[in-house]
C-alpha cells in the first residue's frame, strides 16, 4: 500500500467515525420538546396554518418562511440553463 | 425520419400526457400535497426530456427553439421575484404573504379541508417556479442533445 492510499483510508476512516458520531448526536425522530430539539420545529407544526393559509406545511417553509433561500435554488437553475446555453452556443451551427 | 423506433413512439404518444398532467397536478397542489413548483417542473421535463429521446433533437428543435424556452424561464424568474417585490409594496417585507386574509386571489386559510382557494401568494409562487423548471431543465436537454447530434453526424 503507496503512501497515497494510506492517506486516504486514513481521511476515510475519519470521514466515517465523525458522520456515525453526528448521527448518534442528532435528537431522536418524531420527538419534540426535549432539550436537544429546537422550538422552531413546534412553533412551525402550531402556526403554519394560520399564518400562511396552507396545508402543506413544507411548502409554506419553502416558499414564506425561507423564502430567500427558494430564491437563491432559483438563481442556481437560472445560472446553470445560462451557462449551458452559453457553453454549447457554438456547435449548433 | 429521425428519432427511434415506432413502438418507442407509440408508447411515448400514450404515456406523454398521463406525465404531463400528473406533474401540472403536483404544481398546481403545491400548498395542500407533498410537491411543489421544483418537483412538479421536474416531472414535466422528464416527460418532455422522453418526447426528445423518442422523437430526437432534430424534430424537437423544429417545434420549439431554446430561445423561447430561455424566455419562458426568464417569465417565470421575473414573476418569482416579482410576487416577492409585491410583498415589499402590499405588505410591510421581501416575501411577505400579503394575500392571506383578503378576498382577492387565493385568500381563503387552509383548515385541514383540501382546500385548494388558500395559502395566498404561495400558489402562484409555485405557478412560476414550475414554469421555470419546466423551461430551464427542458432548455438544457434540448440543448445538450441538438449539439452531441452534430458532432455525430461529422
Amino acid at each position: 500500500m503507496s503512501l497515497r492510499n494510506s492517506v486516504a483510508v486514513i481521511f476515510f476512516l475519519l470521514i466515517a467515525i465523525f458522520f456515525v458520531f453526528s448521527a448518534f448526536i442528532t435528537h431522536p425522530f418524531g420527538e419534540f420538546n426535549n432539550e436537544n430539539s429546537p422550538e422552531m420545529d413546534q412553533y412551525i407544526i402550531d402556526n403554519t396554518q394560520n399564518e400562511t393559509g396552507a396545508d402543506n406545511g413544507v411548502t409554506s417553509v419553502v416558499f414564506d418562511y425561507r423564502g430567500f433561500d427558494t430564491l437563491g435554488e432559483a438563481t442556481v437553475l437560472f445560472t446553470a440553463v445560462a451557462g449551458v446555453i452559453i457553453l454549447f452556443r457554438r456547435l449548433k451551427k | 425520419m429521425s428519432g427511434m423506433s415506432r413502438i418507442v413512439k407509440t408508447v411515448t404518444n400514450i404515456t406523454f400526457p398521463l406525465v404531463l398532467i400528473y406533474g401540472l397536478y403536483v404544481i398546481a397542489h403545491g400548498h395542500l400535497t407533498p410537491g411543489g413548483g421544483f418537483q412538479g417542473g421536474a416531472v414535466v421535463a422528464s416527460g418532455l426530456a422522453m418526447i426528445l429521446v423518442a422523437y430526437g433533437s432534430v424534430w424537437t428543435m423544429k417545434k420549439i427553439n431554446e430561445k423561447h424556452l430561455s424566455a419562458l424561464e426568464s417569465l417565470g424568474a421575473l414573476g418569482f421575484i416579482g410576487l416577492a417585490f409585491l410583498g415589499l409594496i402590499f405588505g410591510t417585507w421581501f416575501f411577505n404573504n400579503y394575500l392571506v386574509g383578503n378576498e382577492i386571489l387565493f385568500g381563503e386559510i387552509g383548515r385541514g379541508a383540501a382546500n385548494i382557494y388558500t395559502a395566498g401568494v404561495i400558489p402562484l409562487m409555485n405557478f412560476a417556479v414550475g414554469l421555470k423548471v419546466i423551461a430551464g431543465l427542458f432548455a438544457i436537454v434540448l440543448v445538450m442533445a441538438y449539439a452531441t447530434r452534430l458532432k455525430e453526424g461529422k
